[in-house]
């Protein structure tokens, strides 16, 4: 039998408003990390294996904004990424999609209608939906991890990937922005409940704690443990690789 | 030199073949039309979709004896992902679908791993990583590479199918399809 198993993934996660990259402990204050274009192409150059865009603020808006973000960033940047953030219907994934996303990550929406997910699958295939699940105690949370759903998580993840998610990014709202490590026990449970692959998300603090999940798992979102800055991506990925984490190799750079 | 064609089936992101073509310098149209098909020097088919709704729609466009006939003629096409699922004989995607039969082979369900089968992997003799995403995979006598035991590309006569996405491998995909492309 054959091992089927891709090189685990760093994924860099680009929190987007208004057609530029933010960033911000809350709402309240938002800073201007830069273009997403620009940003997206040094991560690529860097060695991220794929991108994800978040729609932070997901105002009918924005949204007409972030079509044309993905149209940028699909004429540039050669890896794939996910586009997430406020899509409710499969004609939002459509445009996303249209418009140059790889997959587009759904969350409040599926929740609220998980035959969703089964649409977009449908129209592009599972490969193309990514169903995010933002959990705090055990519990799911909806709309930005503000509002307990009172769901469990493990089962909501085998749900979804019975719907026809082709991945589960899977937050720890704890965790996330604490700096002190991935929630491997939830990041475990869910990947022994699901066939699909599982993206650890929220915790990184250095890079130990990005090879713990990896250890555990297929890929992990990165995004304050490089600052927000593409030029520290080089040296997380030197230091996952030697503690014994094989990346994808990059190809030399011909000048 | 006139455009490469991308064959339009419908449905997804044709977007980032175009713009892989555009980062070479080539221009592209995005066509079902069947004499377009037969006469452009170079035919891309796409991964986007699912096998079904292809076929269906390359067969109501006519685009898929089109495709058929510019093989026989044995003039260059290069499929994507579905696009090389497509060329082989059926596939058990959607309950089982007859797809173009240019070369032998079917197409399976992936049993081992995650699935779908969603990253980079090594490609066995090239020796370059490529980014795959696909829950469904290729068994034929015109595979020519693997990665990881599973088929990452087929070739017979004037058809090249790549399992992995060029357009979103890179600087490792942009040299191969540069590569491609110098060879027709």
């Amino acid at each position: 039998m054959v091992g089927i198993v891709p090189f685990p993934r760093l994924i860099p996660c680009l929190d987007v408003t208004a057609g530029r990259v933010v960033k911000g402990v809350s709402f309240q204050q938002l800073r201007d990390v830069g273009d997403p274009v620009e940003l997206a192409a040094a991560y690529s150059e860097g060695g991220a294996d794929e991108l994800v865009f978040l729609d932070i603020t997901a105002t009918l808006e924005n949204a007409r904004t972030m079509v044309d973000v993905v149209a940028r960033v699909a004429d540039v940047v050669s890896i794939p990424f996910t586009v997430g953030g406020g899509i409710r219907s499969a004609d939002d994934a459509a445009r996303l999609i249209e418009a140059g996303a790889d997959r587009v990550s759904i969350n409040s929406a599926a929740i609220a209608r998980p035959s969703l997910i089964t649409e977009i699958a449908h129209l592009f295939g599972s490969q193309a939906v990514v169903v995010a699940i933002d959990a705090g105690g055990g519990r799911v949370h909806s709309h930005g991890g503000t509002t307990a759903v009172g769901r469990d998580v493990v089962e909501w993840a085998r749900e979804a990937a019975e719907c026809g998610a082709g991945e589960i990014l899977l937050t720890s709202i704890e965790q996330d922005g604490q700096r002190s490590g991935y929630d491997l026990a939830l990041t475990t449970a869910v990947r022994d409940a699901v066939r699909v692959p599982v993206i650890a998300s929220g915790g990184a603090g250095n890079a130990q704690h990005v090879v713990d999940a990896l250890r555990v798992t297929d890929a992990a979102l990165v995004a304050s443990i490089v600052h927000d800055d593409p030029t520290q991506l080089p040296a997380l990925r030197d230091a996952v690789q030697a503690a014994g984490i094989v990346l994808r190799p990059l190809p030399e750079v011909l000048t | 030199m006139s455009d490469t064609l991308i064959v339009d089936y419908g449905a997804g992101n044709t977007r980032s073949v175009r713009a892989a073509f555009a980062r070479l310098g080539e221009t592209t149209i995005l066509s079902a039309a069947p004499d377009a098909i037969e006469r452009a020097p170079y035919v891309v088919l796409p991964g986007v979709g699912s096998a079904r709704a292809a076929m269906e729609h390359l067969t109501e466009t006519g685009a898929a004896d089109a495709l058929k006939e510019r093989f026989r003629a044995g003039r260059p096409i290069l499929g994507i992902c579905l696009g090389l699922q497509l060329a082989l004989e059926h596939s058990e995607e959607d309950g089982g679908v007859e797809t173009l039969g240019l070369l032998e082979g079917t197409v399976h369900r992936l049993t081992d791993g995650r699935v779908p089968r969603l990253g980079w992997a090594s490609v066995t003799p090239w020796d370059h990583s490529f980014y795959f995403a696909h829950s469904y995979a290729a068994r034929s006598n015109a595979t020519i590479a693997t990665a990881d035991g599973v088929t990452a590309a087929v070739a017979a006569g004037s058809f090249l199918g790549v399992q992995f996405h060029p357009e979103k491998s890179g600087a490792a995909g942009e040299r191969w399809l540069a590569s491609c492309r110098s060879r027709v």
